[in-house]
């Protein structure tokens, strides 16, 4: 393989990365004066920040690894609807708490193992960049796991909504774990994690939890596709439009 | 330059050097402001490149912490108010900030100021893994949280039993 290409890899990977770190950042970001309690409101507006932060470290390495000249604020709020590559479940519109809660649960039981190998990645930048998130995945994960358990083993009424997010995003999570040229690849190099060598340890913290929570996990079927390929949900323009808004507005404009 | 020349030239280097690291370990937080950069372990390191331009290195305690923008322009102007004509702050993010790095010192800082520094040992953490935090305020062990999140990126919400006071406290990370 020549370095042009694992160049174009890298940028590619990087840039999925980013684009689930910041699609759920302002996904959570929209709970802001809206979440059902004082302490909620806080809480998400806090998860939100480590998404938006881990998107700035990483969508700043892109930029560097495409050797364009493209920064941050480029790759995030320049970009249009078919060229943003994060999976689908980041996405989904926040709707009632529990899914929100459960949308959260299920990424960050996902990224939490995802950090934690990444941190031995052969690429220094995504290496550090992981050590840091690893961290807050772990917050991520005991906070929504915990609200998990109290929704579903809660009252009638937020266990059904808690059941209804989980039959809901189920679809949506067998896309964490396509593997493509550009994965297979780098997974090769040293540099990327295969998605598949996380699913048991996945499965498993969603066991645990669900269990708990007395919900049920619904079987394996049919799976949604298409975010890493730039397909997206019909609320995707309507998120974008909002998130690039300021940068359309004022382009180039710095805070 | 003669080799006595460069030789001092050295020791002249080294002293600016010490000078500038000492005058940023010195910024204080602007959300915990009881605390220096020092004193967290933010300020990593301080080089002065040959056309005399400091370079500082911190690192954030959370990827997305906001007061990285301030740090980086508190630093500029302690610096240049000493007298420093050039300066360059540059994020690392490697190796990764710890609740370790507290000093005794900072976390004494910390309970004098109402937050409770935080619990035991980073690495110690699981799941679904509490901290037993003892109140700033009274020292009692009575105490409950009341969320994973507090005013700020670096801390939780707590209560205390004992007293009944809420309180700060500094997540272990």
């Amino acid at each position: 393989m020549t370095t042009t290409d694992q160049t174009a890899d890298l940028f590619a990977y990087t840039l999925r990365l980013a684009d689930d770190a910041a699609i759920l950042g302002q996904r959570l970001g929209e709970w802001c004066g809206h979440a059902p309690t004082l302490e909620e409101d806080i809480g998400l507006a806090n998860v939100a920040l480590d998404h938006i932060g881990q998107a700035r470290a990483l969508y700043t390495y892109a930029g560097e690894v495409e050797g364009e000249g493209r920064d941050e604020d480029q790759l995030c709020f320049l970009r249009h609807e078919r060229q943003f590559n994060n999976c689908l479940l980041v996405e989904q519109p926040n709707g009632d708490f529990a899914q929100t809660i459960l949308r959260q649960f299920f990424f960050s039981a996902f990224m939490l193992p995802l950090w934690r190998e990444l941190k031995g990645s052969k690429d220094a930048t995504l290496a550090a960049i992981a050590a840091k998130a690893e961290k807050e995945a772990a917050y991520h994960v005991r906070h929504s796991a915990e609200w998990t358990i109290r929704l579903g083993d809660g009252t009638t009424e937020s266990h059904e909504r808690a059941q209804a997010a989980v039959d809901q995003l189920w679809p949506y999570t067998g896309e964490l774990f396509e593997i493509d040229g550009v994965v297979e690849r780098l997974v090769a190099a040293g540099i990327a994690v295969d998605p598949a060598s996380l699913r048991d340890e996945w499965h498993a913290t969603l066991r645990e939890v669900l269990d708990e929570a007395t919900l049920r996990l619904p079987p394996d079927g049919w799976f949604q596709t298409g975010g890493r390929s730039g397909r997206h949900s019909e609320s995707f323009g309507h998120l974008l439009s909002q998130m690039q808004y300021m940068q359309r507005a004022w382009p180039g404009h710095k805070w | 330059m003669t080799q006595m020349g460069s030789r001092l030239h050295d020791i002249a280097g080294e002293s600016a050097r010490r000078r500038a690291f000492e005058v940023a370990a010195q910024v204080p937080d602007p959300e915990v402001p009881v605390l220096t950069i020092g004193d967290l372990g933010v300020l990593r390191d301080v080089r002065i490149a040959s056309d005399g331009t400091v370079e500082v290195d911190i690192t954030p305690t959370y990827t997305g912490c906001p007061a990285m923008a301030v740090f980086t322009m508190d630093i500029e102007i302690a610096l240049m108010a000493e007298g420093f004509g050039k300066v360059r702050v540059n994020t690392v993010l490697s190796p990764a900030w710890t609740t370790d790095w507290l000093s005794e010192e900072a976390r004494e800082k910390l309970r004098a100021y109402g937050i409770a520094p935080p619990a035991g040992k980073a690495s110690r953490r699981a799941l679904f893994g509490d901290d037993e935090v003892a109140c700033p305020r009274c020292g009692s062990l009575d105490t409950e949280k009341v969320s994973e999140f507090g005013s700020t990126a670096c801390k939780a919400l707590w209560r205390c039993r004992s007293c009944a006071e809420p309180f700060d406290y500094f997540k272990c990370h």
